[in-house]
């Protein structure tokens, strides 16, 4: 942990990381307004006092409602890289172990989930299900599996044949107890980066097909439906695109650099 | 280069792309919403709509029915559009070169553009220079393409007097600097993410190879700084910014599709889109299909520059 705060890009990361998750745990009730309230005196305001961040066309408090999308927006990648992640590290774990005809079966499936484009393969997917969080959150989830069943494999096939693993075979470790307590814990750091590095892209997929009419409905405040919605009005108040906006590029940046900073604690050798 | 491993590789390829033409049938035809519904609307009766689904073959098992559509791909036949009433490898053949004049672009421009920043953010490494290149990377990195594109619109194409237009394309050889001021916006969203992205990759690979043994070597032998640049470190630092930009090509087939969305090009994105509204499943079908190739192609490409460039990699 002290590792990870002494580098600029873990400290700024960890921070922003902790002021979105503040916001999406208690973000409706930090909320100074009701997210729906109506301020028809003041609509597409810029920021002032009274209203921090500006309102939108009917006077809605803007702050109010980016801390009132923060959970649908953050919690959604959460969930959906979680989902992902582990339907992904199941199947790659099983080809890793498995090896041979299994493995490789598997493994072309995988490649050819793999050669279509992600969003290309979400969309296809979320229009299938029919649009809405739920349909989108398992969209994404499925988007991610072959990717994250690929790092899982790769970690597993690299973590196989090290010395502790060999001298767990020598002792005549049964094979459930090499997998679960010698492989798999060994084998976590590579897929828990690359899941961190994962919820920024889900934050801003989500936040796409929100944006795209395909995920999030009104009147849900997730941050991307907001941008669509404000787009009639970006000329008079570019505010109320910019700090939905903003607040989607300071979570996936925090994720991001959190991830890299994770990264280079768990791999030292690749410092850049 | 061996013509065996140019032969082992395109044969791996044509298994992937066989197993994604599965994928698109599957995913295409099992989830709810058939074609004959498509076609007729929520209100049709059941006689019309199993008399439609024997013409259009949709009473045939799912592995009969695949096999008549995939014989037909083999033949350049994507057959109708349910919604245009067109062939569709006349519809989508059109957006096709709409969008490759848009992804060309970008990817020139931003080859252009990244690899000079991540050279330049490795050689002041710890810098001032080095800190703002960083920052920008990952705030580029962080930005949707709809934020922007969004963004964009509102600095560069205030109603009042837009300084480039908002939406629309014109083609490139009716009017060439019209098209140049159409094609501005759009690959300026697709090209900062890209930018970002290839600049970083550039910039960590440099600073490796600034720091290995034969770069030390050469200064040790008193060459000159410029030299030891441009003959022993960019050359080493190129061929992951190649893995990079070929990997970025997904990047750049998924981004279209927004991009072009927003900004009314008409390429295959933005028929996707409005393909997937209306459920017109020989077009996604066809695109889903196209986009893929030209990924797996572009996959094979950078794999075989990559083997130039870098002498290391065996064509095993």
């Amino acid at each position: 942990m002290r590792k990870l705060l002494s580098s600029p890009s873990g400290l700024i990361g960890s921070l922003l990381l902790a002021i979105v998750l503040t916001a999406a745990l208690f973000g409706p009730w930090l909320a100074p307004y009701e997210p729906q309230q109506f301020h028809a005196q003041s609509r597409l305001q810029g920021p002032s006092l009274q209203f921090l961040l500006g309102t939108d066309q009917y006077g809605r408090d803007l702050l109010s409602r980016i801390l009132n999308g923060a959970p649908a927006t953050v919690l959604f990648g959460i969930g959906a890289t979680v989902l992902g992640v582990g339907v992904g590290s199941i199947i790659g774990v099983i080809a890793g172990v498995a090896g041979g005809r299994t493995d490789s079966i598997i493994m072309r499936i995988l490649d050819g989930m793999l050669a279509m484009p992600e969003l290309l393969f979400t969309l296809l997917i979320v229009t299938f299900l029919g649009g809405g969080t739920t349909q989108a959150l398992l969209a994404v989830a499925v988007t991610f599996t072959p990717g994250m069943a690929r790092v899982a494999r790769s970690s597993v096939l690299s973590v196989r044949t090290r010395e502790y693993v060999l001298a767990a075979i020598a002792r005549g470790e049964s094979q459930n107890w090499i997998v679960f307590r010698e492989v798999l814990p060994n084998a976590l750091g590579p897929v828990i980066v690359e899941a961190t590095i994962r919820v920024s892209f889900a934050i801003m997929i989500g936040a796409t097909l929100g944006f795209l009419g395909l995920g999030a409905q009104p009147p849900s405040t997730e941050w991307g439906l907001m941008v669509a919605e404000a787009r009639q009005f970006m000329f008079r108040n570019p505010w109320c695109v910019a700090m939905p906006g903003l607040a989607i590029a300071i979570t996936a940046m925090g994720f991001n650099l959190f991830g890299d900073a994770l990264r280079d604690v768990f791999d030292p050798k690749r410092n850049h | 280069m061996s013509l065996t491993y140019l032969l082992r590789r395109l044969g791996a390829v044509l298994i992937v792309l066989a197993i994604v033409t599965v994928a698109v049938f599957v995913i295409t035809n099992v989830l709810p919403g058939n074609a004959a519904l498509m076609i007729l609307g929520e209100n049709a009766t059941a006689e019309n709509l199993s008399a439609l689904e024997r013409q259009l073959g949709l009473d045939r098992p799912l592995p009969v029915q695949y096999l008549h559509w995939i014989g037909g791909v083999l033949q350049g036949d994507f057959g109708m559009s349910l919604r245009l009433r067109l062939p569709v490898s006349e519809v989508v053949g059109s957006a096709f070169f709409n969008s490759l004049w848009l992804a060309g672009i970008v990817l020139v421009a931003v080859t252009l553009i990244a690899i000079p920043l991540g050279a330049l953010a490795a050689l002041t490494r710890g810098t001032v220079v080095d800190a703002v290149i960083g920052v920008f990377s990952y705030l580029g990195t962080a930005l949707p393409e709809f934020v922007t594109a969004t963004l964009l619109l509102v600095i560069f194409a205030k109603p009042e007097n837009p300084i480039f237009p908002a939406g629309g394309f014109v083609a490139p050889f009716d009017d060439f600097p019209g098209f140049l001021r159409h094609v501005v916006l759009p690959a300026a969203t697709l090209g900062l993410i890209l930018m970002a992205h290839i600049s970083r990759q550039v910039r960590s690979e440099m600073s490796e190879v600034l720091a290995s043994d034969y770069v030390r070597a050469a200064r040790l032998k008193g060459l000159s700084e410029r030299r030891v640049i441009w003959r022993h470190t960019l050359p080493n630092s190129l061929a992951p910014a190649v893995a990079v930009i070929s990997l970025d090509i997904g990047y750049l087939l998924g981004g279209i599709i927004v991009v072009e969305e927003i900004f009314a090009w008409p390429g295959l994105g933005r028929l996707l889109i409005y393909a997937l509204q209306n459920r017109d499943l020989p077009v996604i079908q066809a695109i889903t299909l196209l986009l893929a190739v030209v990924y797996a192609l572009s996959n094979l490409l950078a794999d075989l520059v990559i083997a130039k460039l870098d002498p290391r990699v065996r064509y095993a």
